[in-house]
């Protein structure tokens, strides 16, 4: 017997996750369909499906489906982090961004780039390992009788402007060429990732989604205030760790596969409430969100100057922010203001 | 006994602080005139300010380097100490920094513009860019969060900020990307330093920084009603959308003047405005703007200061940037002030 449940249907909140998933998808197609080989979008589904010209069939799976899985799952992956932060922080400038993590990984790369340690899994590794360990700085020096949200976010603060002036001091001292990597690396990039790149991070994602939004759940009564959230019943500090830890892990994954791209744990969990009109960032529609941000901005980057290959993180902001700005602006309440 | 000793503390507390403040600045102003590449005994400094001086070259180098150097210290410190402390209040929101507005990101895109597209090579010259672009983008980023029906709010505000910093910073590394001249100036500029400027550049920012500090202290007694929330300021008599053009305008041109020159160092003001509301606290004072402002103008210059003084000496001949000590400094000093009690929220 089940027992008896009850829940809430937001039939907006479902709406646009469903328009949004519908979105990624073709942005997902799109973005396979495009290149110096083009192959129309109803051959790019038979070809996923393993169906139709065998040609097609290697060039859609082999060449271009570990880029687009990449862009499609650092999406989800920031989206989805920077919805647990903010929600965490009650604050919408609390993102992944601010709080050290990417700064972390982008000053272990930069000092790998200046020392040439450049080869194979190299900078991934890294870029993981600089990231996982600011997360744990960030908290052991948040943690005294355990931790609230705004601690976390100001030692990260802290944390995240050391981090980001030494990675401008290896910058400044580098050479010319390392430099010019090192910007490169830190606009965030899609280009040239195989499968091997790919794997961490969709392992990492199929543990992480499904945690984040159980936790979802959790979130919403911390937010409330830790104690209302302690009377209520929920374990805060095991929970405030979870969300860490998924967050942190998201983040992390995503980073280490595609570069820091700009903006998008930031601005799509806001667009993701914006559209839902929810009072807060929901978590699977941020993800969602964020995917179609990143898998639009690499069709754009592929297409716009075919030669130049730009980082997809160039076209993230420029897209992006007028997003954010046209939901900003025509928001008609106070509330949905923001 | 209890209320007896409150009263005596709240009495010597500012007292105490403006001495406090004021002397580390005096002695942070002749440490700067005096360290260095060549460091000059305390009476040599004080015989060439004021006297005759013994040595050519010691007169040299305290003339056209280090007082130069010192002055644009304390005239960018207190720019940025204002604007953080100023952009707290009017957003508030405690992790707000002096770079929301866009300018940092409107300073950075201006630069690198002028160094790809028209080819500016002299320092004067971007300067003048520098200031333009910050100027530019946060009066965008100012009109854009006050469209649409619910107005102006702090939220909005810092929304609009990220978003049109985040475009900008975007197609400043496109430009730097594909432009190696432009990829070397940002990135000396955006280390940030107080080392190579001339007398006629701290002359240049100075009218800026003077007017904006006018407008920023003007509108402190306004800041105290609007922390209790727009409606309640309103009810109070405030005009608050004044209040916030005037606010906004200030730390446009104090955060303009001081970036454009010395880099992106917002750190700073994102770091002092809360020291200030401890020591404030400390003094008996509690988080009264009147005081939270000139205080953060004070701190700044002594955060600025001393990251500019250690960088002398950390590597010598050469130096560390101060932009990347204050980060170093500020950092660990930040953390602890945030470990060590709940921060005095706005």
């Amino acid at each position: 017997m089940v027992p008896p449940v009850s829940g809430m249907v937001r039939p907006r909140l479902v709406a646009v996750c469903l328009t949004l998933t519908a979105g990624t998808f073709a942005a997902f197609c799109w973005l396979l369909s495009v290149g110096d080989y083009p192959i129309t979008l109803p051959e790019v589904v038979q070809a996923l499906a393993g169906y139709g010209d065998p040609g097609n069939i290697v060039v859609v799976r082999e060449l271009r489906l570990p880029r687009a899985a990449a862009g499609l799952l650092v999406g989800l992956a920031f989206g989805i982090s920077g919805a647990l932060f903010q929600t965490m922080a009650r604050n919408p400038m609390a993102s992944p961004d601010v709080i050290g993590l990417i700064q972390g990984s982008g000053t272990a790369v930069v000092a790998s780039i200046m020392l040439g340690w450049t080869g194979g899994l190299a900078t991934q590794t890294i870029g993981l390992a600089g990231a996982l360990a600011t997360a744990l700085i960030v908290y052991l020096l948040a943690w005294k009788r355990g931790t609230t949200g705004y601690r976390i976010i100001l030692v990260g603060i802290g944390v995240s402007w050391m981090c980001t002036s030494a990675t401008d001091y290896l910058i400044a001292r580098g050479g010319q060429f390392q430099a010019q990597a090192a910007v490169g690396w830190l606009v965030g990039n899609l280009n040239g990732r195989d499968w091997d790149q790919v794997l961490p991070l969709a392992l990492a994602c199929v543990v992480l989604i499904p945690a984040a939004l159980l936790l979802g759940r959790l979130l919403r009564t911390l937010q409330l205030g830790d104690d209302v959230a302690a009377g209520l019943g929920t374990p805060v500090q095991l929970t405030r760790f979870a969300i860490m830890l998924t967050g942190v892990g998201l983040i992390a994954f995503g980073t280490a596969a595609g570069g820091p791209i700009a903006f998008v744990a930031l601005s799509a969990p806001q667009i993701a409430q914006r559209l839902a009109g929810t009072a807060w960032p929901p978590t699977l529609a941020s993800g969602l969100t964020g995917a179609l941000v990143v898998l639009v901005s690499d069709v754009v980057a592929a297409r716009l100057i075919p030669e130049a290959e730009l980082p997809v993180g160039i076209v993230t902001g420029v897209l992006g922010a007028p997003v954010l700005l046209w939901l900003l602006i025509r928001a008609n309440r106070a509330g949905s203001g923001g | 006994m209890e209320t007896a000793r409150l009263t005596r503390y709240k009495g010597l507390g500012p007292a105490l602080l403006v001495v406090g403040l004021g002397a580390s600045l005096v002695v942070l102003c002749v440490l700067s005139l005096a360290l260095g590449a060549l460091n000059v005994p305390i009476d040599q400094v004080v015989q060439a300010l004021f006297g005759t001086p013994a040595d050519r070259t010691v007169e040299n180098v305290i003339w056209s380097v280090r007082v130069p150097r010192t002055l644009l210290g304390l005239t960018a410190g207190v720019a940025l100490g204002l604007s953080g402390a100023l952009m707290q209040a009017l957003t508030r929101n405690p992790l707000a920094d002096p770079g929301l507005l866009g300018v940092t990101a409107g300073a950075s895109f201006a630069i690198v513009g002028s160094v790809a597209l028209l080819g500016i090579g002299s320092l004067l010259g971007f300067i003048w860019f520098a200031l333009a672009g910050a100027l530019i983008a946060s009066v965008v980023v100012y009109l854009l969060a006050g469209l649409g029906r619910s107005g102006l709010t702090p939220v909005k505000l810092a929304l609009a900020g990220i978003a049109v910093t985040s475009l900008l910073f975007s197609i400043t590394h496109a430009i730097v990307l594909v432009d190696p001249e432009a990829l070397n100036r940002y990135r000396f500029w955006s280390a940030g330093s107080l080392a190579g400027q001339t007398g006629d550049v701290v002359a240049q920012i100075l009218p800026f920084v003077i007017a904006g500090t006018v407008l920023a202290l003007a509108c402190a007694p306004a800041l105290n009603s609007l922390a209790l929330g727009d409606d309640v300021a309103a009810s109070l008599g405030r005009k608050v959308g004044l209040i916030r053009v005037q606010g906004v305008i200030a730390i446009m041109l104090l955060t303009g003047a001081a970036v454009a020159v010395i880099g992106p160092v917002v750190f700073i003001g994102l770091v002092v405005p809360h020291v200030a509301r401890v020591l404030a606290q400390q003094a008996g004072l509690g988080p009264d703007h009147r005081w939270l402002l000139p205080l953060s103008a004070a701190l700044a210059p002594c955060l600025l200061l001393t990251a500019d003084i250690l960088g002398r000496m950390l590597a010598r001949p050469a130096e560390v940037q101060a932009g990347i000590l204050i980060a170093f400094i500020g950092g660990p000093f930040f953390i602890a002030l945030v470990r060590r009690r709940r921060l005095a929220e706005i």
